[in-house]
């Protein structure tokens, strides 16, 4: 590994033409990067919200919600995905399913606490104004937990960006894969090509849903608090 | 690969328990400590260099921005992708992974080093002083104390993700518990691959439990009740 064309990839560590050839290529990555980032969240949305909201309504049901989600979330993702490979194979399920159980965790103890911040006088106005309950849930106190939510979205799709590019082992990884590529060619720009584009993809995501909670939540913006 | 699963099942548990797999330079033990010292010398230089910048930080108030920003930036940069680079520009050895190893530790320590100094109280902290301590003793006696549940979360949040990430450094040639997967997803091999993950998996939750345990046993009797509370906030990091 000391020998051979070290001396050259040490002079340049980004081969400008190399990334012009290769454009499609890593624009398909990008796609895939986007589009395993956006279904994990998805779905981990589409299952968190009805585990937050069973720890709202089951208070007892919290610790060991928060403690499964835990648990999954400590395994290591390369383990977990391949743990999945005897039921669903190399197949994309296999990736997604890791993915989206990894968001679990961060987007249900963010609801749950945002939807227990709601002020409970706010509560009890809308009850005396007779709401029912899914009404109230939707109409009043989604809004209010919208920023706790929010937070949580964030922090849960910058790390699952993150986590798409180990999927490159099994197969996917959106960007990843240029890590693959990097390492067989012994060849360094598509690495950085990669790094730099999934931490710009990361930054991209949690601006746009920053710019998407200033937008849900305009009675925050005036009251700067 | 995929297919039968009641045939992997039976497969992976004759892999697990099959006696060559417990000896020998290839076997589970020597794979294990290998995998615990990669991570321990990771984590142990991580600290080193993050307790100070996060204690200074705290203490002093210069930097807070950057100690708040560390961590989300460390959540943008994909680990595996430094690891490689890192091995393209160093070649083969243990210094390419720890390079990716304590880059990867460094962010949580410092945040929460800085957060837990931060939130000592100012009426504590003004207390301090109208006894007559100094800075130093006020860092000393009454920060740090008062900052350990959050400083013993940064640590374990780092350690238990750098356990996990070090299985990724078998992918550039290095051992530990990451060989039997990266080997065996190379030579199609399931039982191992499964059995390979299955160990990762153990050694990581066992990671978080005993050092949860010296987390227990670190924190001053007074402040048992934070600790629980500043793992669940620093619980959030994923890397690999």
């Amino acid at each position: 590994m000391t020998d051979g064309p070290a001396p050259v990839l040490a002079a340049e560590l980004v081969r400008w033409s190399w990334i012009g050839d290769h454009l499609d290529d890593i624009r398909g990555d990008l796609v895939q990067h986007v589009e395993l980032t956006g279904l994990a969240l998805l779905f981990g949305l589409l299952l968190a919200f009805p585990l937050a909201l069973a720890a709202v309504q089951w208070p007892r049901a919290y610790g060991p919600i928060l403690g499964f989600t835990g648990i999954l979330f400590t395994i290591p993702s390369l383990a977990l995905f391949i743990l999945l490979i005897p039921f669903t194979g190399l197949q994309i399920q296999t990736a997604l399913i890791g993915l989206t159980i990894y968001t679990l965790l961060i987007l249900v103890r963010n609801t749950v606490e945002g939807l227990r911040g709601v002020d409970p006088d706010v509560r009890e106005a809308a009850q005396a104004m007779g709401y029912t309950r899914g009404r109230q849930l939707f109409q009043v106190e989604l809004p209010l937990a919208l920023p706790v939510i929010i937070a949580g979205v964030r922090i849960a799709t910058v790390t699952t960006i993150g986590l798409v590019t180990v999927t490159a082992l099994i197969g996917w990884g959106g960007l990843g894969r240029l890590f693959i590529e990097g390492f067989t060619l012994n060849f360094t720009t598509p690495i950085v090509v990669g790094i730099v584009l999934s931490a710009l993809l990361a930054f991209a995501a949690d601006l746009l849903l920053v710019g998407l909670q200033h937008r849900l939540t305009p009675w925050a913006r005036s009251g700067g608090g | 690969m995929g297919g039968d699963a009641v045939n992997v099942v039976n497969e992976v548990v004759a892999w697990l328990t099959d006696p060559a797999q417990w000896s020998g330079p290839d076997g589970i033990p020597v794979r294990t400590l290998q995998h615990l010292w990669y991570s321990l010398l990771a984590t142990a230089i991580a600290g080193a260099i993050a307790l100070p910048i996060g204690v200074y930080i705290g203490h002093t108030g210069r930097g807070a921005l950057v100690a708040v920003n560390l961590t989300n930036l460390g959540r943008a940069i994909p680990s595996l992708g430094i690891i490689i680079l890192a091995f393209t520009l160093v070649g083969f050895g243990l210094v390419p992974v720890l390079v990716a190893l304590v880059a990867l530790a460094v962010p949580p320590i410092v945040t929460n080093s800085y957060a837990g100094v931060r939130s000592v109280d100012r009426d504590v902290r003004d207390a301090a002083e109208g006894m007559g301590m100094q800075g130093r003793q006020v860092l000393w006696q009454v920060e740090l104390p008062m900052a350990t549940p959050l400083i013993m979360a940064g640590v374990r949040t780092s350690a238990v993700q750098v356990v996990a990430t070090a299985t990724l450094a078998a992918f550039v040639g290095l051992g530990g518990l990451g060989r039997y997967l990266i080997d065996g997803l190379a030579q199609r091999d399931l039982p191992q691959v499964v059995g390979g993950a299955i160990l990762v998996a153990v050694l990581s939750l066992l990671t978080e439990l005993a050092l949860g345990r010296v987390q227990a046993l670190v924190v001053p009797r007074g402040l048992a009740g934070q600790g629980a509370d500043a793992a669940v906030r620093a619980k959030v990091e994923k890397a690999a």
